[in-house]
């Protein structure tokens, strides 16, 4: 028991990840309105981005910024003492990129609520089944 | 429907979950994440660039054509939402409503009458409602330090956790708030859609056109290191000088998007009222 506790424990990061990746997916399998679904590709977004933050934390290590001042710009610098710059740079473009798109997938449901009048998925098939 | 949902979304789970064991423990110092590459980059970018935030040295030095590339995205979610919802075609309402500023007597005017430009009338919708007088002023007070604020995060990314994208993004959320405690009309009048487009366009030149320049000076594109011969300063500080030039780029990119995203998506390409 304590064995499974502290396995739990030690990769609780992971966990958090996966239950909030599954919300998101369901809510895109699922939902029948398009904006509940953008909301879940959001959700699921952001779990990637916990991921890759998480990936980069070092135990004792601080951020990502060089600890600098005049005259000891040439001090040695120990790659355990930051944490990983790499996932940082990744998701800061991902989180501005997603906003972006989040705007063409909301621009596109206004397309479509304008044509249907609803954002029902069932019935936009239905309409569009019955033309 | 729901059923399978949920079956797929278990099994997909477990998984994961399945995979997670495999996983190096979290903060763990010798995760196969933090050892191959990133010890380069943590020891090497301070001498390499003379950029302390490894983040920035990374983001628009080591992969700034893959930074060009994203920005370009966020440049083309923009043009993608103008091109999706912008009603272009003029379609006046059959009466026009006019609010004086100072009385706020309304005025209506029916089709074919036209107003003749004046700076006390303002064109408003049927449905309008006065903006809140509370957050009105609040807005007012807070938009000013949001800008500096955004300023100093730009300017200051090579130093401190900041950058283009993160300051371009307050830029256009201090012009957002605006939008929303006035009305979009307002906001547009302050900033013209013309003049969203072209910074739009200008920030993503900003970045390529620093790549060109240094294609022009026999260099690798975007090898900042060739800029030290125009900019009189050593190549190491070039590179620093050229992340803070395609930073400027990404963040004027940035700010005019996010603006475009929220005048069409707000007001569905009508640019009247907006939320």
């Amino acid at each position: 028991m304590t064995d499974l506790i502290s396995t739990v424990v030690a990769k609780y990061n992971y966990w958090i990840y996966i239950t909030l990746m599954m919300i998101g997916l369901y809510a895109m399998i699922v939902k029948n309105n398009l904006v509940k679904k953008i909301v879940g590709m959001n959700i699921f977004q952001t779990a990637i981005i916990l991921f890759y933050v998480s990936i980069g934390v070092k135990k004792g290590g601080t951020i990502p910024i060089i600890e600098h001042g005049h005259g000891q710009e040439n001090h040695v610098v120990h790659a355990v003492d930051y944490i990983n710059p790499l996932p940082h740079v990744l998701m800061l473009t991902a989180i501005v990129v997603g906003v972006a798109t989040l705007g063409v997938a909301l621009a596109l449901a206004i397309k479509i609520y304008n044509n249907y009048n609803t954002l029902e998925e069932d019935e936009i098939l239905a309409q569009v089944r019955g033309k | 429907m729901k059923i399978v949902g949920l079956i797929i979304v278990a099994v997909t789970g477990a998984f994961l979950i399945y995979a997670a064991a495999d996983f190096p423990a979290w903060s763990d110092p010798a995760s196969p994440a933090s050892t191959y590459l990133s010890p380069h980059f943590i020891e090497k970018s301070m001498e390499e660039t003379s950029v302390p935030n490894i983040v920035t040295a990374v983001l628009a030095d080591y992969r700034g054509f893959d930074t060009m590339f994203e920005t370009t995205v966020i440049f083309s979610a923009g043009v993608v939402c103008f091109f999706l919802l912008r009603i272009s075609r003029r379609e006046e309402p059959e009466s026009r409503y006019y609010r004086h500023v100072l009385t706020g007597v309304t005025i209506q005017l029916k089709e074919g009458y036209k107003m003749p430009p004046s700076d006390d009338f303002e064109q408003i919708d049927a449905a309008w409602t006065p903006p809140d007088l509370i957050v009105k002023t609040a807005c007012r007070i807070l938009i000013p330090f949001i800008q500096l604020f955004a300023l100093y995060v730009i300017a200051h990314g090579h130093h401190s956790p900041g950058g283009g994208f993160q300051g371009g993004v307050i830029l256009g959320a201090s012009v957002i708030l605006f939008a929303i405690s006035h009305d979009l009309r307002s906001a547009v009048r302050r900033m013209s859609e013309k003049l969203i487009a072209i910074l739009c366009a200008v920030g993503v030149l900003i970045y390529a056109g620093t790549g060109a320049l240094c294609l022009l000076l026999k260099q690798n594109f975007l090898d900042y290191s060739v800029l030290a011969g125009v900019l009189h300063v050593d190549p190491i500080t070039a590179r620093s000088h050229g992340i803070l030039m395609v930073e400027i780029g990404v963040g004027i990119a940035v700010l005019a998007t996010m603006i475009w995203i929220y005048n069409n998506v707000s007001s569905a390409g009508r640019y009247r009222q907006g939320l």
